[in-house]
């Protein structure tokens, strides 16, 4: 007969702390997940928002040389990235 | 492709599913005769197992199939399959040792082939990320990577099979073909939360791969906008880019 056949149960008091443990590690290896993952996020936000940055830079730039064609861009300056 | 379309649905199913999952569990579930209370950690321990070694199959045929086509979309999602595997594995050993220490009086029974197995399957997904990251030339890596992930998850079916042949073992033995011998309400919560965690390696198998496209996709736009020299070079990393 397996060891774990004739292990005896244990009371209430002693089994909820064991059980509570692991249901705890379960949400918490969940929890640590999406967090690492909100960070990752925030830094491609980052990216994007130095993106937009420096495509608007270059676009004042070129519109400072050529400013006969800045009509029609303001649109799409206007267009939220995200 | 985008990755994150249906994402929202998905994790909505995700967390109702869980929530019903773990409440058949403490309301509805029967206690064990022999273990009491403590038997409640069958309901996340085994459906964690379950799906960690079945991402490292995923992984084995996503690896396969970059190896058929040599796309690398292929290899980054193998990569994401055998990362979240990993992290699956991880709760399994974590709420096995719990069970065991309450179960048996210790946190690990090396006589136990079930848990020493799983123990070699982990280590042996462990050396993937060092693997990948020991090779500097992208396109070297992600096919070693997929030789890799397909052996090792080869190896995932020929190691369950040869524990089910192992005697004698500690670890009980609830499900067979046959239908094993839970009772109606324990076996109806354990599908509910076998469902429940498959969908979680789902929601978060696909959150992680939106990350990564939107990310590349960034850094797409910024080479197409702004030239090459616009984009700071990818460090050495693990992860497939």
């Amino acid at each position: 007969m397996s060891v774990f056949a004739v292990a005896p149960a244990l009371p209430l008091h002693a089994a909820g702390k064991y059980v509570a443990g692991a249901y705890i590690v379960f949400l918490a290896i969940v929890l640590i997940y999406v967090a690492i993952m909100a960070t990752r996020l925030a830094r491609t936000e980052r990216e994007l928002i130095e993106l937009r940055r420096d495509v608007e830079e270059r676009r004042r730039q070129e519109d400072g040389s050529a400013p006969s064609e800045r009509s029609g861009s303001s649109d799409r300056e206007r267009e939220p990235v995200a | 492709m985008m990755y994150g379309r249906g994402l929202r649905g998905l994790a909505l199913a995700t967390a109702l599913t869980i929530t019903v999952a773990f409440a058949l569990v403490f309301f509805y579930a029967p206690l064990d005769a022999n273990q009491g209370f403590i038997q409640k950690i069958f309901y996340i321990h085994v459906p964690l197992a379950i799906t960690a070694l079945c991402g490292f199959v995923f992984g084995g045929v996503l690896g396969a199939m970059h190896l058929r086509t040599g796309d690398r979309k292929w290899d980054i999602r193998s990569y994401v399959a055998i990362h979240m595997a990993l992290i699956f594995g991880i709760g399994t050993l974590f709420t096995g040792t719990i069970w065991a220490k309450a179960s048996w009086g210790h946190w690990w029974v090396w006589s136990d082939p079930t848990l020493t197995s799983f123990l070699i399957v982990m280590l042996l997904f462990a050396t993937y990320q060092p693997l990948r990251f020991s090779i500097e030339d992208p396109e070297r890596q992600s096919r070693y990577a997929s030789v890799f992930a397909v052996v090792a998850g080869a190896f995932v079916p020929l190691n369950f099979l040869a524990v089910r042949l192992a005697q004698p073992y500690v670890h009980p033995r609830v499900l067979t073909l046959t239908g094993g011998n839970l009772p109606g309400p324990m076996r109806l919560t354990f599908v509910v939360a076998l469902v429940g965690v498959a969908l979680l390696y789902v929601t978060l198998w696909k959150y992680e791969m939106a990350a990564k496209s939107t990310r590349a996709q960034v850094r797409a736009l910024r080479r197409m906008l702004l030239g090459e020299d616009s984009v700071t070079p990818l460090k050495r990393s693990a992860a497939p880019s």
